[in-house]
């Protein structure tokens, strides 16, 4: 069990969810650059041509979804990380 | 590992064993059939028969297997169900009749403009899996309203909680319905109303007898049968086209000759528009934003309804934007806001469905919800990944072997889709030397509407046609038809099929669900792939409709009547009253289809604007801000609905009224701020919640899952009121 695991439990729960806050952020701000961002420039990224699919229409194809989907299972991976980090899994029940 | 960690192991490998046999199970059945089909010649309607009545048992058989009396695994399948079969359970619950059959035809339709959908239907997954899923699963309830409840104290915010969700939910099961109806008339031969009773006892069998439990196995079962029949297709197109057997990756050849294909036959064009001086507008289905504001859908939702129901409502006046007579209403093509707020509403709205909220409930910790929506996500992604290839592929044939060709010289397939009338060819050289009065249906409709005219010049009882000309005055005449020149075009008489001319009875342009339900046809599959395509697509509108009958159910017999009218009811009355409300809220669905009504479909669009205004913001702030007390949300949830039906009605209705050209499929956009904005003021204007309802909140940040903990909670935040 880690050092803070042993904080007083209030201290402990603010600190590991303001890690889980700045996690949540970065994870919204990952998302919405990859789906609202390029919408407005599409035309532009549909002049770079990869493999016959122009990059603005894929990334609402496709390329945004595969981002989807990574942030997700990383989230579940990350949070377990921290869980233990604070002695808060449900592992240990 | 702890004990209950194990046996929850075991129980994974169980299952992952019976659904592995079933699917090879699946695929053999699905392999002897096209055996007998190819070789001993077993009748098409024999193979839609076999294919119906062996999905609709197994779904039984699991739905008898599951029965239950206890209230958790009515309600929440016993908590138990692991993180990957919630997954597939959550991929059916949500990919509904509309996500398999209409999506890919969605995106054929509109090019870019569809994308809206793709991103909207996934992305929401993210909110839920950073937002919601890990808090809900901690507060371990039976349904949303028991959240928003619990949380800000009382059961005005509970009913007011309940009613949104049947609304919703009735809505959301009505369409599904006629899905079922519309595939059962289409591969079995039955009548729609048939089809409909038929596909909605397999539903009750299963919802009926094991609750949550039944439809959580068998929506597991469900999605398995669905991915298969939508990849299946659309993989033999790609090997068949692009010699490469990975369509979502070799589509990108398919996009390029659609390209070089619109500019040949003029399909892309550019032009300025009408209204706005020196704005160019680019058509064809990779430029972006090029669909213009209309209210043509609200009109024929009103005379449809006058016509069923005998009414005498008076249609709204039609009006579409750009209108180069009405300058100042602008030309929002070209401008991105309608996109963004119809892919905002799509995936704050799918973030706040109640009937994806409560599928994590039902697994067993918090520490396996947040990988469950990673699964879900995975579940879905298959199928969404793959719809812009199938309307890609679908599309290029399309322009390459159908458009731009003699009427008689067509690929076989079309014109058996046109024998069934799936399709019709609209182009008047088909009614060459047809005797009058035995016109196909859609020219009698033509002639019916006095787009066109004919007159039998010559006497001889048939129509003639002759050269085109055009007469002056608006109006065009080829022998022996005459009509509006903005319709009798001389490519319509010319024998050479337009994009336009391949259409429905009733109207130019193709229906869109026809892609995914021709692919079969043009890759030159047997008939079996067909019949599979339509298990897939009733397997996908039943799971739907499966998780929202336990919605309804449980906000009837849960919410509204032990919670607030009668919490001393037995255990026994809860679960029959919750049996019987399934059957209940079955029937009014039913009740509902039976008319086919436009505007059910329409109702469903807008289902997600108005959970983004009112779940989503109520849930969220439930969450992240202790602050947040029961009159805020209430005030919230009536404030962000109420803005939200304003635009969209008005907008439906004349599309004149709009901000930045947004459609009402997006009005959930103004909703929801003013939703948040009434939360939090009205919050501070009123009292501060309870210490009790702070502790609760700060507990479900907690992740370490304790459900009796959390019921005890729950009931001293309850008492301390």
């Amino acid at each position: 069990m880690s050092d803070l695991a042993k904080l007083p439990v209030a201290e402990r729960n603010r600190r590991y969810w303001q890690e889980n806050l700045r996690l949540i952020s970065i994870l919204l701000v990952i998302w919405f650059a990859v789906s609202y961002l390029p919408v407005p420039f599409v035309e532009a990224l549909n002049n770079i041509v990869i493999a016959g699919f122009p990059l603005g229409y894929y990334m609402g194809s496709q390329g945004s979804l595969i981002v989807f989907v990574v942030e997700i299972f990383y989230y579940a991976y990350a949070m377990n990380k921290l869980d233990a980090k604070y002695g808060l899994s449900d592992r240990d029940r | 590992m702890s004990a209950s960690a194990q046996s929850q192991s075991v129980f994974r490998n169980r299952m992952a064993r019976y659904y592995g046999y079933f699917t090879i199970g699946f695929i053999g059945v699905s392999l002897l059939m096209l055996l007998l089909e190819v070789f001993a010649g077993l009748p098409t309607q024999v193979i839609g028969w076999i294919f119906l009545l062996l999905t609709m048992a197994l779904y039984a058989t699991i739905g008898i297997l599951s029965r239950t009396k206890a209230l958790d695994e009515y309600y929440v399948a016993g908590r138990n169900v692991p993180a990957v079969f919630n997954g597939m359970a959550t991929g059916a619950d949500w990919m509904s009749a509309a996500s398999f059959i209409s999506m890919a035809g969605t995106l054929w339709l509109l090019g870019y403009d569809g994308l809206a959908y793709i991103m909207g239907w996934t992305g929401g997954y993210v909110l839920l899996a950073l937002l919601f899923a890990p808090y809900l699963r901690k507060f371990g309830q039976y349904t949303i309203p028991d959240f928003v409840g619990a949380r800000f104290g009382g059961n005005t915010a509970r009913v007011v909680a309940a009613i949104c969700a049947i609304i919703v939910s009735l809505t959301y099961v009505t369409a599904q319905v006629v899905g079922v109806g519309l595939i059962m008339q289409r591969f079995v031969g039955v009548d729609y109303t048939i089809g409909v009773i038929l596909g909605l006892s397999g539903v009750l069998v299963c919802s009926f007898l094991g609750g949550m439990k039944a439809v959580t196995w068998t929506q597991v079962a469900q999605y398995i049968i669905l991915i298969i029949a939508y990849l299946i297709p659309v993989t033999a197109l790609s090997i068949q086209l692009t010699g490469f057997p990975l369509p979502q990756l070799s589509y990108g050849q398919a996009l390029q000759r659609i390209q070089v294909l619109e500019q040949e036959q003029g399909l892309s064009r550019t032009t300025e528009s009408p209204v706005v001086p020196g704005k160019f507008i680019t058509s064809g289905y990779i430029p972006p934003f090029n669909e213009g504001l209309s209210n043509a859908a609200a009109v024929d939702a009103v005379r449809q309804i006058n016509t069923q129901f005998g009414w005498s409502l008076t249609p709204p006046a039609a009006q579409a934007i750009p209108d180069a007579k009405k300058p100042e209403l602008g030309d929002w093509r070209g401008t991105p806001w309608n996109f963004l707020a119809l892919m905002a509403c799509l995936m704050l709205g799918t973030a706040g469905l109640p009937h994806i909220l409560i599928r994590f409930y039902t697994v067993p910790s918090v520490r396996e919800s947040r990988l469950s929506v990673g699964w879900s996500l995975f579940f879905i992604f298959l199928l969404y990944f793959t719809a812009p290839a199938y309307a890609a592929f679908s599309r290029w044939q399309i322009l390459e072997n159908v458009v731009g060709k003699q009427i008689s010289e067509l690929p076989g397939w079309t014109k058996t889709w046109a024998s069934n009338g799936l399709i019709v060819i609209r182009d008047l050289k088909a009614v060459d030397g047809v005797e009058i009065g035995k016109e196909p249906g859609w020219v009698k409709n033509l002639i019916n509407a006095k787009t066109i005219t004919i007159e039998d010049a010559n006497g001889n009882g048939k129509i003639d046609l002759g050269p085109w000309e055009d007469i002056g005055d608006g109006k065009a005449r080829a022998g022996e038809i005459s009509g509006a020149a903005t319709f009798l075009t001389k490519a319509r008489v010319d024998g050479i099929l337009q994009l336009n001319e391949l259409g429905r009875a009733t109207a130019d342009g193709i229906d869109g669900d026809l892609v995914v339900l021709s692919t079969p046809d043009i890759a030159g599959l047997p008939f079996t792939i067909g019949a599979l395509i339509a298990a897939g697509g009733l397997a996908a509108a039943l799971s739907t409709a499966d998780g929202l009958l336990v919605v309804i159910a449980s906000a009837i017999a849960h919410d509204i009547y032990f919670r607030t009218i009668n919490p001393k009811a037995s255990l026994n009355t809860r679960i029959m009253l919750g049996k019987s409300m399934i059957v209940v809220a079955a029937v009014i669905a039913a009740l509902l289809a039976i008319p086919r009504l436009a505007l059910i479909a329409q109702m469903v669009a807008w289902a997600f604007s108005m959970a983004a205004a009112t779940f989503f913001p109520v849930v969220l702030l439930g969450i992240f801000w202790k602050r947040a007390n029961g009159p805020g949300a209430i005030a919230g949830m009536i404030g962000g609905l109420g803005v939200t039906l304003f635009y969209m009605f008005n907008n439906y209705m004349n599309p004149a009224f709009n901000v930045l050209g947004i459609s009402h499929l997006g009005s959930g956009i103004f909703g929801l701020p003013v939703a948040i904005i009434l939360i939090v003021v009205v919050s501070l204007l009123t009292k501060e919640p309870s210490k009790e309802t702070q502790e609760l909140v700060e507990n479900l940040r907690n992740p370490i899952t304790d459900d009796e903990g959390m019921t005890k909670m729950i009931d001293k935040v309850a008492t301390a009121k």
